[in-house]
């Protein structure tokens, strides 16, 4: 187990009252394992993976529950320590590569500043160990490529060196959130592919935040399906994609067009918006959009309950 | 790169040339006045109005009018004053170029140290009661008046607590060359220097924590914290690096102003006579040469100041390199 987090609580204070952003988030992560964090904006994936990094810095937050990172708890860790951890053992890939990068210093120089804030290395043995990781995230000429700015560089390539960045220090768990969202749709296929390799490569562990169910398809050994700040099902791939539980998972299901077969003449689409964290429906969050709802679900919050593959949802649990 | 320079360098002359040709038309081709009545000034006899007429070229063209008056600024540099007793003009611009610059330059870096100092250390401390009390005392700083300021100093440190042990060592008003008397030229700047200063120092330090503080919040910072950087070194690499390019800007305007002549009230005050207490003086007497020559230097001097400016630019935000 490299990641455990519990009954994670993330609310910010704001002029109109407190908002919980996340509400009671529980997940574990083995070793080189995929994880897919799928929802809508809002939905709290990108909240709950920054509060992992400890990189939530807003003063009017406050962060409760538990966080272990290899057994060790990061919650109330002084910064300091989660410093040490931060770019070393859990690194992070950001959704837009191109103000992901300070703008006035080269790639070269950036990677480098990382390894060298975690290894002792000489500048110049730093910049060797850059060249080579440059050359695997497939820059074509990697040596000229470190003297770039990110300004001259393409989105794709920018997204590599960002990549290329986060796995300089070897990191046990690489947080991903939404690194393919502002790529074409060809580059992403390349940056798939090479998360893919480098897993296999670094061993490393991997959340990989999306609200693309196809990227979450190509990729994820397991998924975690998030609505209003809590997870809603959770389950491998296969379970999720062949028998979703949750009417939420479905209709995100429902709604990608079929690649063979018959086209719907309209493609359908899960009614109304996601509720303001501000005014949560009292009951199930999702039950106002719900299709199957019934008097149970107005009268409290369903739980996720223990299984492998669970939802929270009362017409599941009475299945 | 080297063409670059070039090119700049050209633009630079076009610059100064278009300031020359309308500040020229301004004075010299207006309608209904006489600019060699103007330049022999008061009561001056035929004689020495139609000699005026004959050098400046008045019963000629205007072209010829101005090569003439640009030959005598920069060929000859026997621009004569009338007005002033037939004072040489080029010489008294160019003995009051040392003044000014000293003046500037010794408050330049005076507030670009100080205002530093003071926007990083109030943005490191956002909202504390250190940052409200700089940015107070920055806002002071830019609400005090230099012609009031330099008053008070000089009531001061001249009159009042002049027999004091903390001002006994300020000079009299005055210049002193540096190459005559370099204590002294220090001596005496020390108090102009910290007046231009207080003025510019608020603004600088209150321009640089806003730019801090915004860029704080872009997203490479956070790149950088994920990174696991220090955060005294994501202030410094970061954030400050980039939040130099808009400090860069404003100074470059302010530094050119000041050297061509905004300096003129800090002059005033300390009895300084540099470029801005000259062109003041000429405008006061419609000394035409005078006003001609001082102008070509100040714009010769903002544009010079503009094109370090790009240059450091350049150096600054690799963005504005020509790939």
């Amino acid at each position: 187990m490299i990641l455990s987090v519990r009954d994670l609580k993330v609310s910010f204070r704001t002029h109109d009252g407190p908002v919980r952003a996340i509400d009671g988030v529980s997940f574990d992560l083995e070793e080189s394992e995929i994880l897919g964090v799928v929802g809508e904006s809002g939905s709290g994936k990108t909240v709950s993976l920054l509060a992992v990094m400890g990189l939530i810095t807003d003063p009017n937050a406050t962060i409760e529950g538990s966080i272990r990172y290899k057994g060790r708890e990061l919650v109330g860790l002084p910064t300091r320590e989660l410093r040490r951890l931060r770019g070393n053992e859990i690194a992070m890939i950001f959704q837009d590569p191109m103000t992901a990068l300070t703008p006035v210093y080269t790639i070269g120089w950036q990677i480098a500043e990382q390894i060298r804030a975690h290894r002792g290395l000489s500048k110049s043995k730093a910049m060797e160990r850059v060249e080579q990781l440059l050359a695997e995230v497939n820059f074509p000429n990697p040596h000229e490529a470190m003297s770039r700015y990110p300004h001259q560089l393409s989105g794709g390539m920018r997204q590599r060196a960002v990549i290329a960045m986060a796995l300089s220090c070897d990191p046990a768990l690489l947080v991903a959130d939404e690194p393919t969202t502002a790529l074409d749709v060809t580059v992403q296929a390349g940056i798939l592919d090479l998360v893919r390799k480098l897993r296999a490569k670094h061993k490393s562990a991997v959340v990989f935040i999306t609200h693309d169910m196809g990227v979450v398809s190509e990729l994820a050994d397991r998924v975690m399906v998030m609505y209003a700040g809590r997870v809603v099902e959770r389950g491998t791939r296969t379970e999720l994609f062949s028998d979703p539980r949750h009417p939420y998972t479905r209709a995100l299901l429902g709604s990608i067009p079929p690649l063979t077969g018959q086209k719907p003449r309209r493609l359908p689409a899960i009614p109304g918006s996601p509720p303001s964290l501000l005014r949560l429906p009292q009951g199930c969050p999702f039950g106002p959009r719900c299709p199957v709802r019934y008097e149970p679900c107005d009268a409290g919050k369903p739980g996720l309950g223990a299984s492998a593959h669970a939802a929270a949802c009362f017409r599941v649990a009475q299945a | 790169m080297f063409y670059a320079i070039l090119r700049r360098f050209g633009q630079m002359l076009f610059v100064m040339f278009g300031i020359s040709v309308i500040v020229f038309l301004i004075f010299f081709a207006t309608p209904g006045a006489d600019p060699a009545a103007r330049i022999a000034g008061r009561n001056a006899s035929p004689e020495v109005l139609a000699a005026v007429r004959h050098s400046f070229g008045f019963d000629q063209p205007l072209y010829v009018q101005y090569t003439r008056m640009m030959e005598k600024i920069f060929v000859t540099g026997d621009l004569t004053s009338f007005v002033n007793r037939g004072w040489k003009v080029v010489p008294a611009v160019l003995d009051s170029i040392p003044v000014t610059l000293s003046l500037v330059f010794g408050a330049a870096v005076l507030w670009v140290v100080v205002s530093i100092i003071i926007g990083i250390v109030a943005a490191a401390t956002r909202d504390s009661w250190l940052d409200k009390l700089l940015m107070a005392l920055g806002l002071l700083g830019i609400s005090m008046p230099v012609y009031w300021l330099g008053e008070v100093m000089n009531l001061i440190t001249q009159s009042r607590y002049h027999d004091s042990w903390a001002f006994s060592w300020v000079p009299p008003l005055g210049y002193k060359n540096f190459s005559d008397d370099p204590k002294g030229w220090f001596l005496t700047l020390v108090i102009p220097w910290i007046t231009l200063a207080i003025l510019y120092i608020g603004i600088y330090g209150r321009v640089l924590r806003a730019a801090i503080i915004e860029s704080m919040q872009e997203d490479y910072i956070r790149t950088a914290r994920a990174k696991g950087l220090s955060e005294t070194r994501i202030l410094f690499r970061h954030a400050l690096r980039t939040s130099l390019i808009a400090f860069v800007t404003l100074f470059g305007l302010d530094f050119g102003a000041l050297v061509g002549g905004s300096a003129l009230l800090t002059e005033v005050v300390f009895g300084l006579h540099g470029i801005g207490k000259l062109t003041y003086d000429a405008l006061q007497n419609l000394d035409l040469p005078m006003i001609m020559a001082t102008v070509m230097y100040a714009s010769m001097f903002v544009v010079i100041a503009n094109a370090v400016v790009d240059f450091v630019y350049i150096l600054l935000d690799p963005r504005l390199r020509a790939s």
